[in-house]
């Protein structure tokens, strides 16, 4: 590949490769603050490379490559060459991960105790894990939730946060212009705009958090509550896990202990603000 | 006369849990993980005692439970029917 960018993100090293130039200058203002990976090994390649040879000049568009690939990754225009990457990165992670358990959620910690949100595209678990993290929590991570399999503890994976639409103006109030990467329009999944965490979700990113509250957001509808079972909610999650299956046993036995240890409640909301609040509430309660 | 006969695994290769009234079960030699509701573990339970078929089983399984009549035996059919589907049991 003609440019590189190697970076670590909590326990997965990267290695980004492509045959332009201006994604990886993207990426690598993107993730200025992360380190290079711990001993030079990447856990995860992922290559940015023309559709077809005679592409790269000419209405040059994106196929997104690595060890595991789909065969139907849709290629995207140059313009959202950063997109390739991010929608690259994850793709890796989803098809190769296997020392953890990939949870499709968001995750925050407090007080050494993580909140973790799953739900469908659109539910607001990335907005509010993305709120709660410049509201006095830490961001563990906005798209996926490793868990360990023998401790059953929640590894940070601090990527940048992927807002969409309504939720990059939430965020532009309250986060510093400079973390944020360009404003990439008219993708597949409409306005997207990539957010890096604080500074203390980029230091912290080697502790772990055991989780403690599961959560099922569900944005759009007046504020309602509901206790979820522990047969439902270990349904819910081995469809938002991406290996649970390729895991066999060992997936069976985490998730069972995540959820022997985590009450879950299903929430819906009318605006971010209301959600924050209620997070906040069921803390409250949770640690009294 | 009688009718098929299926085994189910062993205890030790279907791990089971308990939650909130429903078993879930990790099915080892599958990979798959089932939700199941009674009677289906206390029909996995009374086939591990050895090969049955359902008129065999609903002897089984009436000595512990009470679960009796015509209706009790076209419930077995059923379920049986749909254990099999999932690769829990199977004809022996």
């Amino acid at each position: 590949m003609r440019h590189s960018l190697s970076i670590q993100i909590g326990p997965v090293a990267f290695r980004i490769g492509s045959a332009w130039r201006a994604p990886l200058d993207a990426l690598a203002r993107l993730y200025a603050a992360y380190p290079a990976p711990r001993d030079g090994i990447c856990d995860f390649t992922v290559r940015l490379e023309p559709e077809k040879p005679w592409r790269r000049h000419f209405r040059p568009s994106v196929a997104i490559k690595g060890d595991y690939i789909l065969p139907d990754a849709a290629p995207l225009s140059l313009a959202h060459g950063l997109l390739a990457a991010e929608m690259g990165m994850n793709l890796q992670m989803a098809l190769g991960q296997k020392q953890y358990l990939l949870l499709h959620a968001s995750s925050v910690e407090k007080d050494g105790r993580a909140l973790i949100m799953t739900g469908e595209s659109g539910a607001g678990k990335s907005t509010l894990a993305a709120l709660l993290g410049e509201r006095g929590w830490r961001l563990l991570g906005d798209e996926f939730a490793l868990l360990d399999l023998d401790s059953g503890e929640l590894l940070p994976f601090p990527r940048a946060v992927s807002l969409k639409n309504g939720a990059i103006r939430a965020l532009e109030a309250e986060v510093e212009p400079d973390r944020f990467g360009p404003r990439l329009e008219g993708t597949p999944k409409g306005e997207i705009r990539h957010m890096r965490p604080n500074d203390e979700a980029l230091a912290r990113m080697g502790e772990r958090a055991r989780p403690a509250l599961i959560l099922f957001p569900r944005f759009g509808e007046a504020e309602a509550v509901r206790g979820v079972g522990a047969a439902e909610t270990f349904m819910r999650f081995t469809q938002a896990s991406t290996n649970y299956v390729t895991l066999g046993a060992r997936g069976f036995e985490a998730l069972n202990r995540l959820i022997a240890g985590s009450p879950a409640l299903a929430i819906d909301y009318p605006d971010s603000d209301s959600a924050v609040a209620m997070v906040e509430g069921f803390w409250r309660e949770l640690a009294a | 006369m009688a009718g098929i006969r299926y085994i189910a695994d062993p205890e030790e290769h279907v791990r089971a849990v308990e939650l909130d009234g429903l078993s879930v079960l990790f099915h080892e030699r599958s990979g798959m993980t089932h939700i199941v509701a009674a009677p289906a573990p206390e029909i996995l339970g009374a086939l591990r005692e050895g090969p049955a078929d359902a008129q065999e089983l609903l002897r089984r399984l009436s000595a512990r439970f009470a679960f009796e009549g015509e209706e009790a035996e076209a419930a077995i059919h059923a379920r049986l029917g749909e254990l099999e589907a999932a690769g829990l049991v199977r004809r022996a």
